[in-house]
């Protein structure tokens, strides 16, 4: 059932990108996103009462958490930040053509 | 054996040297020679059967995978040959047309580093490694889209990023979820893992069962959102028109003519097909789905006025018969599927070229202000010619074949309504390709254009190479060729799941 909780936040995040105007809050539910399938990957490599998973002398292992999942949280935590440079500097940019953050009157491409 | 890391490690390297070279003759030859190579490469590899290249040596351990795979199967070699002979033309075209853009080595090495994504997302047996090389192209992909800097450049490429990012969350969720389901992330395995708990819960009957189906439904429908969105098939196509046409030419070309497939249709079908099995159910939306971006691609290019524009419409309308034959699911229909997408690659990135030219000679996209360019363009005109019949499918064109076969195979299985609809689309495409050659090549010369000249050589080179292909490649059909390129790929799709018992020996 706490596998909800990061689909909720997905949902947040999705319901910002969808109704917000301003690019930036647009960008900053892109991230919401992000963060909660970096949780929901975490979550998954759970196991309860596990060990982490190096090894050291003297110890017995019963149970470890799985290692893969923190692995590709790390990955896509990268992919996140490259994704999120280059939509700030797109910001950038367009603010500095139009003069605006608001979406409503980005609209030089017709439908 | 060792040829498939090399699809990578090429455009990576070359992207590396670019990135530190500022000299512009030294990126125009490099970029060529890399792609040049990638092509032959990709056509050395086709005499090969399926390679498993597993990367760090790492063997399986009691029969459970645990390196990343690259593998090589009839498909991926028809991918790799597709994709990498539209990079070679591109770059071709861009020596000469990437001249007034500043930053040329800058552009190669995002171009490079698009390719290095697409080879891996087509290579990659794993599903982790696919989701890093998709996310690589897809990246590289925005900001080639942005590259002019210009403010209708900028707004499509934020307006693509943003629905992008969101089509690649929907793909990691879809991973995740099925990581956390049957513990792998190796294709194969999953494959195999998937079928296993398929039988089990056949047998069973079980609450177990109920979810069993929920969950892998689940995630089918995840992925035919995300792919769906990077392949714009029509509900979610909504960026295409703006960001294809916003690019330069070359990358136009690229985005239309591949990457909306490696990245998109491929893995739509490697998953559906080869890891969770085909269904009735999926057959469905995948036709009702292809069927909609026939019509809705075609009827919205009608009415543009935009030369860019109108052929990125169009690309929906493509699109969509690659995933109506595909969808069949018959051994005819996959066979029409790919060879459409094989011919749709070529003829779309020509008519991409021909646009680029064509600004490039008036600087106006405009089809109203054309006219009469043939007089003094007659190798753009006639190339353009050559591809506007392929796409409308005119019988001795390769794109006549391919639809020819989709069509025969919609009636072969008995769906007549998806049969008239494809007609009803191609023959649209070719009223709306009529007015593009009745206003843009043929007709009286605009007075605004006498002094006009045809473009410089290496633009030429590329279009008529395209050009030839799009007549010749209707050969590609014959039994004896069919063997060498085209039957590998239907078998990869027509086993289905057996794909995992092929690559876990």
């Amino acid at each position: 059932m706490v596998f909800i909780l990061p689909i909720i936040l997905f949902l947040i995040g999705l319901f910002g990108v969808l109704v917000k105007r301003n690019l930036i809050k647009i960008i900053i539910s892109i991230c919401i996103i992000d963060y909660a399938l970096f949780l929901l990957l975490a979550m998954i490599g759970y196991r309860g009462e596990g060990m982490p998973p190096i090894e050291v002398k003297g110890i017995e292992y019963v149970k470890f958490v799985d290692p893969l999942p923190q692995a590709l949280v790390l990955t896509a935590i990268v992919i996140g930040l490259a994704t999120t440079a280059l939509l700030v500097a797109i910001a950038v940019r367009v603010y500095q053509k139009y003069g605006t953050f608001d979406i409503d009157k980005i609209r030089k491409l017709k439908g | 054996m060792s040829y498939i890391p090399l699809f990578i490690i090429l455009p990576l390297f070359g992207a590396f040297v670019l990135s530190l070279v500022r000299t512009r003759r030294f990126g125009d030859i490099f970029a060529n020679i890399i792609n040049l190579s990638l092509f032959i490469l990709s056509l050395i590899i086709i005499r090969f059967g399926t390679i498993v290249y597993k990367i760090g040596g790492w063997e399986p351990v009691n029969g459970i995978p645990i390196g990343i795979y690259w593998v090589k199967d009839g498909l991926s070699t028809l991918m790799l040959i597709i994709v990498n002979l539209i990079a070679l033309m591109s770059t071709i075209f861009s020596v000469n047309y990437m001249e007034r853009f500043t930053e040329k080595n800058r552009y190669y090495c995002l171009f490079l580093l698009m390719l290095a994504g697409m080879n891996g997302v087509i290579l990659s047996g794993d599903m982790f490694n696919l989701f890093v090389f998709l996310e690589i192209a897809a990246i590289s992909s925005y900001s080639l889209v942005a590259f002019g800097t210009e403010s209708e450049e900028l707004e499509a490429a934020f307006k693509y990023q943003v629905m992008g990012t969101i089509a690649s969350s929907f793909i990691l969720l879809g991973i995740a979820l099925l990581y956390s389901y049957t513990g792998t992330l190796n294709m194969a395995d999953m494959a195999r893992v998937i079928a296993i708990k398929n039988s089990e819960s056949g047998i069973l009957n079980s609450v177990s069962s109920i979810s069993h189906f929920q969950l892998v439904n689940f995630v089918c429908g995840l992925f035919i959102m995300g792919f769906g969105m990077k392949a714009a098939i029509v509900p979610f196509h909504a960026w295409l028109p703006d960001a294809h046409p916003s690019a330069p030419a070359p990358i136009s070309a690229m985005l239309s003519g591949v990457l909306i497939k490696a990245l998109g249709v491929y893995v739509l079908i490697r998953i559906v097909f080869n890891i969770t099995g085909m269904t009735p159910v999926f057959s469905n939306i995948l036709l009702v789905l292809g069927t909609l971006s026939i019509m809705g691609g075609v009827v919205s290019a009608i009415g543009q006025w935009d030369f860019k524009r109108l052929l990125a419409y169009h690309s929906i309308s493509q699109v969509g018969y690659i995933i109506l034959g595909i969808g069949l699911g018959t051994p005819l229909g996959i066979l029409g599927g790919l060879f459409h997408l094989l011919n749709h690659s070529v003829f779309k990135s020509l008519l991409f070229l021909n646009s680029g030219a064509v600004v490039y000679a008036t600087g106006t996209r405009d089809l109203k202000q054309m006219g009469g360019l043939n007089k003094r363009m007659p190798v753009t005109g006639n190339s353009s010619f050559i591809a506007s019949m392929s796409i409308a499918g005119v019988p001795p064109f390769n794109g006549f074949w391919s639809k020819l076969i989709i069509i025969i195979a919609c009636i072969q299985a008995n769906r007549i309504g998806f049969a008239i609809w494809a007609i009803i689309g191609s023959i649209l495409t070719l009223a709306s390709f009529m007015k593009v050659q009745r206003y843009a090549f043929f007709g009286p010369l605009n007075e605004k254009w006498k002094g006009i000249k045809e473009v410089p050589g290496f633009m030429r080179v590329s279009m008529v190479l395209l050009a030839i292909l799009c007549i010749g490649m209707g050969l590609l059909l014959l039994p004896q060729v069919r063997e060498v390129l085209l039957n590998p790929a239907v078998e990869v799709l027509e086993n289905g799941i057996e794909y995992a018992k092929t690559i876990l020996l």
